[in-house]
């Protein structure tokens, strides 16, 4: 009885390592670097949606303030590099740890909240984290931190004359943040979750501690998006309290996902490689004409498809296999 | 008789300045489906409530399995054997029936194949095995109600408490509510409900309990209670009671 989901289940990985060996073999074809540049952007959100996904979508605690998390894997990565030598690889796990606890410490007094107002509390809390870092000057205040150039390895992460390493590492990020929900959707917490954001009293009648539920998914999920700031830390290889903690960055992780499907496997993949090269595409195009084209088109797009498609995207295949999309 | 499985002493619950259950001691032995009855505003799921574990009473204490579970939440106390199904469905309505079921099973089984396995049983039990796959959202009310039964029953609860899931469904499916009740105390749970519909409560429950403006006002075997001239003039007003 069990086969049918069993089944889904595999379809989904081997559809997941298609898709990964294919996204891996673009570059060989595409040397262009714009192009290369927006394809590492599109994996590292799709990394970033997929992570805010678990919170948000799966235990339906819907944060705009993860740009937090994002920016304290920036910053843990870069200060521990420039000012103690610590390679960016110890400070991606460091900044994923540091932001794991931060997110309990904040959940523990926000996960009281419910519906809007949880909302509003990690926008304020973003906001003044971000107010904190621009103005301590041993982080650099509002001037950020330069990232010094040692030359190109895989041991301090960092390459000047290709963006491929960059690209083979978002891509391994967004397999493993897609790896990570995947094994989860069949997991004890992944059924919590669910059961949480559907109905909280319910899900405690049966035993789920709603409140360990919510802190579990907070975890998990600052943890994979601090690695992802990490990572845009190296990329970007020069950090402002701004460009990387910016309001912008929790609304970027939050619409790939929205677009996509929210609460779905495959929503933050097909909402991120959509919505960014969409991102910068228009704004290289119809961009700069100071009469914010770009940002038109790109908001009609978002309210075209949830007015068209309020499950996201992802429901369109659900009604392509004569299935209800809903669950998907 | 052993010592009871639930037992309340001397509970109390206020809201403001409204008793909602004064001084309420009752007691419900392993393996009898006991009705809890009384008119509305009587106090009836507040005490409910108050059994589950949603809220700790004013004062007074409840008792289960031996342990005082006065000040466990309702988590807690399904970890320790009380199941429950809620007035106004609450389904996870963006999974499906068996998901449903399976996050109730998860509290017994830790495996996830084991859990599923479970929950499935528990649907063929209930009769929702052909709705597996359903979106929740999709069943029709008295499905749905069916559905509270299996995910609490997935939770393997002593004490089942069913909270009016008889009312509003049409005789037929009221009658095959009724056989589950039934089918589910001969597998050893105890189960103690809440019920308006009086002509469907009284045959099928060992002993009903009867609950007005907040105390017990009876208790007995359904045949006495509904005779009982105090029970007919909380529910229907004196003038009927003079006649009994």
């Amino acid at each position: 009885m069990d086969t049918h989901f069993a089944q889904r289940r595999r379809r989904d990985l081997i559809v997941a390592a298609c898709l990964a060996v294919i996204a891996a073999l673009v570059p060989l074809f595409v040397k262009d670097v714009y192009i290369q540049n927006i394809m590492v952007l599109t994996l590292m959100y799709a990394a970033l949606s997929q992570s805010w996904n678990i919170l948000s979508g799966y235990c339906g605690q819907i944060s705009l303030g993860h740009a937090l998390y994002f920016g304290l894997g920036a910053y843990t990565t870069a200060l521990l590099f420039t000012k103690f030598g610590v390679l960016p690889w110890f400070g991606m796990l460091a900044g994923g740890a540091i932001s794991a606890v931060i997110a309990m410490a904040l959940g523990y007094p926000c996960f009281r909240l419910r519906g809007h107002y949880f909302v509003i509390a990690t926008i304020v809390i973003a906001e003044i984290a971000l107010l904190l870092i621009q103005n301590w000057d041993w982080a650099g205040a509002a001037l950020g931190i330069d990232i010094p150039v040692r030359g190109d390895s895989w041991l301090k992460f960092q390459f000047t004359r290709s963006k491929l390493p960059y690209f083979y590492f978002a891509l391994a990020l967004a397999c493993i943040a897609w790896l990570v929900t995947w094994w989860l959707e069949d997991s004890k917490w992944g059924y919590w979750w669910r059961a949480v954001k559907d109905n909280p009293d319910a899900a405690e009648s049966l035993g789920v501690v709603v409140f360990n539920s919510k802190m579990g998914a907070a975890a998990v999920s600052a943890f994979l998006v601090a690695v992802g700031g990490s990572f845009y830390a190296q990329f970007v290889s020069y950090i402002d309290p701004e460009s990387v903690m910016g309001f912008q960055f929790s609304l970027l992780m939050a619409l790939p996902a929205v677009l996509g499907g929210i609460g779905t496997l495959w929503g933050p993949v097909l909402g991120a490689v959509i919505l960014i090269p969409l991102t910068e595409l228009t704004r290289s195009f119809v961009g700069g004409s100071g009469r914010g084209v770009d940002l038109i088109v790109y908001g009609a797009l978002i309210v075209a498809i949830s007015l068209a498609l309020p499950k996201g995207l992802v429901s369109v295949f659900g009604m392509l296999s004569g299935r209800k999309g809903a669950a998907r | 008789m052993t010592a009871p499985l639930l037992e309340t002493r001397g509970v109390w619950q206020r809201f403001g300045g409204l008793v909602a259950n004064s001084d309420v001691s009752i007691s419900v032995g392993r393996g009898e489906i006991v009705g809890l009855i009384g008119p509305n505003g009587a106090g009836k799921s507040t005490l409910f409530n108050l059994i589950a574990g949603v809220l700790p009473p004013t004062q007074g204490s409840i008792m289960f399995d031996g342990e005082d579970v006065t000040m466990l939440p309702a988590a807690e106390r399904c970890q320790r054997g009380v199941g429950r199904t809620f007035q106004v469905v609450k389904s996870f309505e963006t999974m499906t029936v068996i998901d449903n079921v399976i996050v109730g099973a998860l509290i017994r089984n830790t495996k996830m194949r084991i859990a599923r396995q479970k929950a499935y049983e528990v649907l063929e039990f209930c009769g929702l095995a052909a709705r597996a796959d359903k979106l929740a959202a999709d069943l029709v009310p008295s499905e749905k109600r069916r559905l509270e039964v299996a995910r609490a029953l997935a939770t393997e609860p002593k004490l089942l408490l069913l909270d009016e899931v008889l009312t509003g469904l049409t005789p037929v499916e009221a009658q095959t509510g009724v056989d589950l009740v039934r089918k589910v105390r001969a597998t050893g749970v105890t189960v103690l409900m809440v019920e308006h519909v009086m002509e469907i409560v009284m045959p099928l429950v060992d002993r009903a309990i009867v609950l007005n403006l907040g105390k017990v006002l009876v208790e007995g075997k359904p045949t006495e209670v509904v005779r009982n001239p105090e029970v007919i003039s909380a529910y229907l007003g004196d003038r009927h009671a003079v006649g009994a």
